[in-house]
């Protein structure tokens, strides 16, 4: 059952995401463009998602466990350091490039188009590399 | 400010904001996991993660989406602005920048907004801040 909400849910998130305009990167980077013909609509998707999303969420944090028995696995860090916020900026940064967050890039990913294919395997290479990175840390 | 009220879509943006709020109060409702997508990639990458096939099974709904919605429906325009230098630079920025920063436009975005994570506002402002910046210098100040 829990794969199927899995399945369902990543359904819905890549059709809001089409709906939205989220998966067109020209139109992200008209939302980013505030200096130009500025296109405000992805804030209002910002504001549709967290409307329908901070019940169910605010609910969540107060549960051990999910509708279906499994165990709720929210983020416990509370600290502000320099990773989140430099790697938030860094991540600023590429979008700001290409028009790209993770979840489009995966959305877009089999519409045939050439850009997508290239931008995936890169995000894919830069995540590999971060995954390198941490365990030459630990070790 | 000089509002592009011809490409301005409150209404499908908005909707398809709800159903992206939906889509992420499914994933924590029913399997107790928040639907950022840069973690659930990240963490199917690392050797010994578990949930594996729920991960997979959300990234594979994700994946088919365009699919479903070309049977029924034109899908949207899809309009690239960079040529491949550009895609690998962003794409690399991207993946390491969402995996040092735990998460992106979805993870901190949407659902840490929602559980009103200190920690995901922070996040947030960091990344649209960057993201603002990038364009204006490569728009404005380079003329790109």
């Amino acid at each position: 059952m829990t794969k199927l909400t899995a399945f369902i849910a990543g359904l819905l998130f890549g059709l809001g995401l089409l709906l939205a305009g989220m998966a067109n990167p020209g139109k992200v980077l008209a939302f980013l463009d505030l200096a130009g013909a500025w296109d405000p609509s992805l804030a209002l998707v910002m504001v549709g998602a967290i409307a329908v999303a901070i019940g169910p969420l605010t609910w969540a944090r107060r549960q051990s466990s999910s509708l279906l028995g499994r165990p709720m696995q929210l983020p416990i860090k509370r600290e502000l350091d320099p990773r989140l916020i430099g790697g938030s900026l860094l991540f600023g940064v590429g979008w700001g490039i290409a028009g790209i967050c993770p979840g489009p890039a995966v959305a877009i990913l089999l519409t045939g188009r050439w850009q997508a294919i290239v931008f995936m395997l890169s995000m894919l290479a830069g995540m590999v590399l971060f995954t390198a990175l941490e365990s030459r840390r630990s070790h | 400010m000089n509002v592009d009220w011809l490409n301005f879509t409150p209404w499908s943006s908005l909707a398809g904001g709800a159903l992206i709020g939906l889509a992420a109060s499914l994933f924590v409702i029913a399997n107790g996991r928040i639907a950022g997508i840069s973690g659930l990639i990240g963490s199917l990458l690392q050797r010994g993660s578990e949930g594996v096939s729920e991960k997979a099974l959300f990234l594979l709904g994700l994946l088919i989406a365009p699919l479903l919605w070309a049977s029924f429906a034109t899908l949207p325009q899809i309009e690239f602005k960079n040529g491949w230098v550009g895609l690998i630079v962003a794409g690399v920025l991207v993946g390491i920048g969402t995996r040092y920063g735990s998460g992106c436009t979805s993870g901190h975005g949407v659902c840490g907004i929602s559980r009103l994570s200190p920690r995901s506002m922070v996040a947030t402002a960091c990344f649209m801040f960057s993201g603002f910046v990038t364009v204006f210098i490569l728009r404005h100040l380079l003329g790109g």
